[in-house]
């Protein structure tokens, strides 16, 4: 299982598409991935596109924010991009907090967010 | 009125395949009969959680997945049973509040708020049915 989830180096981060559907040995699989390419690659940001997902359940959604918190243990910052618009709606009405991960609303936008993030980062080490 | 069982099939869960399995299947029924993308999803969610449930929780069961219709509604009724510990304290896991079976409640109120109607039948022992219908709007 391990691979079965592509993760890309674009410029400092690590990009990553969720194009299957999660069961416990692909996720388990994807975040030994996840956190071995952040090792190798010194990634400072993350983006995770779940764009498509038709459906996040709450085992799906807290495999997402535990990879999210994994890789903000070693350092690298985690973007959620892409959720579809039934799934922000169903995750709400269910009560389900996505704690501990930032979401942007696509690709674009999560990298751009990573960037902002570093940049507010880099001044306070400087200051 | 007296609700109509238009179709009726049934799906073991021994398997996490299976969850995934009944979770395509009620995809693929909730878009045949005319659930837009939001109520589909609903559904489709509800039915993940009760399937992981029933195979995590209760060592495997059944889904009986039905097209319902009551007057001019029409919906889908999904029935897990499994053959699990049961539950004790039925409300105190709705509330989804204690940590060791966290992903039970949360699953359970969270399918709660999903759907239109919501049975649980569960004491210890027993195993637990979970009987959900929804009609097709969101």
């Amino acid at each position: 299982m391990r691979g079965a989830i592509p993760i890309l180096r674009v410029g400092p981060n690590l990009l990553t598409t969720v194009h299957v559907e999660l069961d416990d040995n692909i996720a388990d699989a994807f975040q030994q991935d996840v956190l071995q390419a952040i090792e190798r690659t010194g990634a400072k940001g993350l983006v995770i596109d779940i764009s498509s997902l038709d459906e996040v359940d709450t085992y799906v959604a807290r495999v997402l924010a535990d990879t999210g918190r994994m890789a903000g243990l070693m350092g690298a910052r985690t973007v959620l991009v892409g959720m579809r618009p039934e799934v922000a709606a169903t995750l709400v009405r269910m009560g389900y907090a996505m704690e501990g991960v930032e979401t942007a609303l696509d690709v674009d936008d999560g990298i751009a967010l990573l960037a902002v993030r570093r940049s507010v980062a880099g001044a306070k080490d400087t200051a | 009125m007296t609700l109509r069982v238009e179709s009726s099939a049934e799906y073991p869960i021994v398997r996490e395949a299976d969850v995934i399995d009944v979770r395509r299947r009620v995809r693929k029924l909730a878009q045949e009969r005319g659930f837009d993308t939001f109520a589909t999803a609903a559904l489709t969610t509800g039915a993940s959680e009760l399937a992981r449930n029933a195979w995590v929780h209760g060592g495997g069961g059944e889904a009986r997945v039905e097209e319902v219709a009551d007057g001019l509604r029409r919906g889908v009724r999904l029935t897990f049973r499994d053959r699990g510990p049961g539950i004790a304290d039925i409300e105190r896991v709705l509330a989804g509040g204690f940590s060791t079976i966290r992903s039970l409640g949360l699953g359970l109120s969270g399918t709660r708020r999903l759907v239109d109607e919501f049975e649980i039948d569960s004491s210890p022992g027993r195993g637990t049915v979970v009987v959900v219908t929804k009609w097709t709007r969101f």
